[in-house]
């Protein structure tokens, strides 16, 4: 028998209650809300039962929603059970002020460096992560550029001098 | 960097005194692009390997925030470079899946060619570096004019070569001209036989086997584990392809063979590919002859009738008053975006890429972000490349195919 959405929907809903939230499928694939502190206990349950087997980590990063007031930053996850071809996808909300969110490194040796680039850009402190440090940027650099507070800069902006880069001092771009 | 690593332990048994660090890269040629790998030594052989990556980090994410979707294309072209249009089909299939564009089975095909096309230089591209990186330069020289081939294609179709921007949400920019058909003719003419003597060269070359052959391994769990895809995975027995799997641009309508190796090491990852090139000519075949059944005015369909979301021709919009109304209203921003979250993905040369996006109903997504594969199973480099040699390492790197492009974003 196929693995469909309902079965998946059923086996985490007995195992975990209501406390798994916003179930939906957008474009047919299946997403939910976990608690921040059950986002490993869910993984592990979708890797151990024999029949949901979500033994692949797909993709794992962050979205920074700066109008969810006390969980402003989500982690999001793929998973994908690669024996019956299903993808699934669950999300947790931490809050901005206290973005600590258990590493998934020691279930999934992938997470290590899908994890630094969180942090890397939205400042998600994954707890237990063996090598947190940034990836991609500069080491001394300290902000999270991708968090929606730092735009990108206005392409009209008029009161740049540009004259070092052959632009023709006080105009703009 | 070097302190932490002076107490890195020699293994037992080791003549040597202290290990030697050595730092490969950024700009070393071995690496083929910029990135760096700081090796302790037990004389030759690696004790420990230590990534530094994002020299060539650009904000991709970050500036597609600001951009309106089909201005995103651009970015894609330099992800993974050596075949930018699977990158470019990739987002505008990831565009059409929010936007519930439906695509004609034409484009589908002609899109199937170019990403295919695509496929096959990248992996000649790899192919030939670990034949360079082994010694032997003289593949790698012969196949580049054949990759001409397909760059010309590339030029006909879209006017660039490299970064190509190749198509539009919904379709091409422009119909393929016969230009465009003789060339691809040429190239599935010369080709094979091209391949064929590029193998000879190589698959039973005894040197060579002896240099890939038993190194650069890795087990199927193990990269599984590593969140590898594409040939890299393949090559451990794994036969996951997006392709079969999660069917796009109708390659349901075609049948192919998904190579798969046994050890997952160097020799496997090259014999991969290898076959893979094979599979994709047959595959542009089909699609080359599917395209020919189109008649009448079948067989002039480049794009999908979604004015809302497909900029129409320039000369029309001087002419025709449609035109000029869905122009400005495209360019402008003031058509109607669904909101929605939307994760798809293609299986581009070096395995799956995936786009991830939220729009909010903006005109820029709310947030995207690309699964770029490299920058996943590069991870695993100094697992895989522990205990090696130094100069079996260089040729694990090239072998598993990274792009610094795609892997800094």
């Amino acid at each position: 028998m196929p693995l469909t959405n309902e079965t998946i929907t059923k086996k985490l809903t007995e195992h975990f209650g209501d406390q798994l939230t916003d179930i939906e499928e957008p474009y047919g694939l299946l997403t939910f809300t976990a608690p921040k502190d059950l986002n490993l206990k869910v993984m592990q349950f979708l890797y151990d039962d024999p029949e949901l087997k979500f033994r692949f980590l797909t993709d794992l990063t962050g979205v920074h929603f700066p109008d969810r007031k006390g969980g402003e930053l989500a982690v999001v996850y793929h998973l994908h059970n690669l024996e019956d071809n299903v993808r699934l996808r669950f999300r947790i909300f931490t809050d901005i002020a206290k973005p600590d969110v258990f590493t998934a490194t020691s279930l999934f040796s992938a997470a290590n460096w899908m994890e630094r680039e969180t942090y890397d850009f939205f400042g998600v402190n994954f707890v237990g992560h063996p090598n947190l440090k940034r990836v991609l940027n500069v080491d001394e650099m300290d902000y999270f550029p991708m968090r929606k507070e730092y735009p990108l800069e206005d392409q009209t902006r008029t009161d740049k001098d540009d004259e070092m880069f052959g632009r023709g001092g006080h105009i703009g771009i | 960097m070097s302190e932490q690593h002076q107490h890195v332990k020699l293994p037992d048994g080791s003549i040597e005194k202290t290990t030697t660090t050595l730092n490969m890269g950024p700009t070393h040629p071995a690496t083929h692009g910029v990135f760096q790998n700081i090796l302790e030594l037990d004389g030759e052989r690696i004790v420990s390997a230590d990534s530094t990556v994002g020299y060539i980090h650009r904000a991709f994410e970050k500036i597609a925030e600001r951009r309106p979707l089909y201005q995103i294309t651009p970015l894609t072209d330099r992800l993974n470079y050596c075949s930018s249009p699977i990158n470019n089909m990739g987002w505008h299939l990831t565009c059409e899946k929010l936007l519930g564009v439906k695509t004609p089975k034409r484009v589908d095909y002609l899109r199937i060619i170019v990403m295919e096309l695509a496929r096959i230089s990248d992996h000649l591209i790899c192919n030939s570096i670990v034949g360079v990186d082994a010694g032997a330069y003289t593949g790698f020289l012969y196949v580049m004019q054949y990759r001409e081939l397909i760059y010309e294609i590339y030029e006909e179709v879209c006017g660039s070569r490299l970064t190509t921007n190749i198509g539009r949400i919904g379709g091409f920019e422009r119909n393929f001209t016969n230009t465009a058909f003789t060339k691809l003719e040429k190239f599935l003419r010369e080709y094979p036989a091209v391949l064929k003597e590029f193998e000879n060269m190589f698959m039973r070359n005894r040197i060579f086997m002896e240099r890939t052959m038993g190194t650069g391994g890795i087990s199927a769990e193990r990269a599984l584990n590593y969140g590898f895809t594409g040939p890299n995975l393949r090559a451990t027995g794994v036969d996951y392809d997006v392709r079969a799997m999660n069917p796009y641009s109708s390659y349901e309508d075609f049948s192919f063979n998904i190579p798969v190796g046994s050890t997952g090491d160097n020799y496997d990852r090259w014999l991969v590919r290898e076959q893979e090139m094979w599979e994709s000519l047959g595959i542009i075949r089909q699609a080359y002859e599917k395209i020919q059944e189109f008649k009448g005015a079948d067989a002039e369909v480049y794009h999908a009738n979604v004015p809302e979301y497909y900029l129409p021709k320039k000369e029309d919009v001087y002419t025709k008053m449609e035109a000029l109304i869905w122009h400005f209203k495209i360019i402008m921003g003031e058509v109607e975006m669904p909101a929605g979250e939307v994760y798809h993905s293609v299986e581009g040369a070096n395995g799956e890429l995936g786009f991830y996006l939220i729009s909010d109903g903006g005109r820029a997504p709310f947030r995207l972000h690309f699964r770029r594969p490299c920058f996943i199973y590069y991870q695993a480099y100094p697992e895989i490349t522990q205990g090696s040699m130094l100069s079996d390492a260089v040729i694990t790197m090239s072998s598993l195919n990274l792009i610094a492009g795609e892997m800094d974003a």
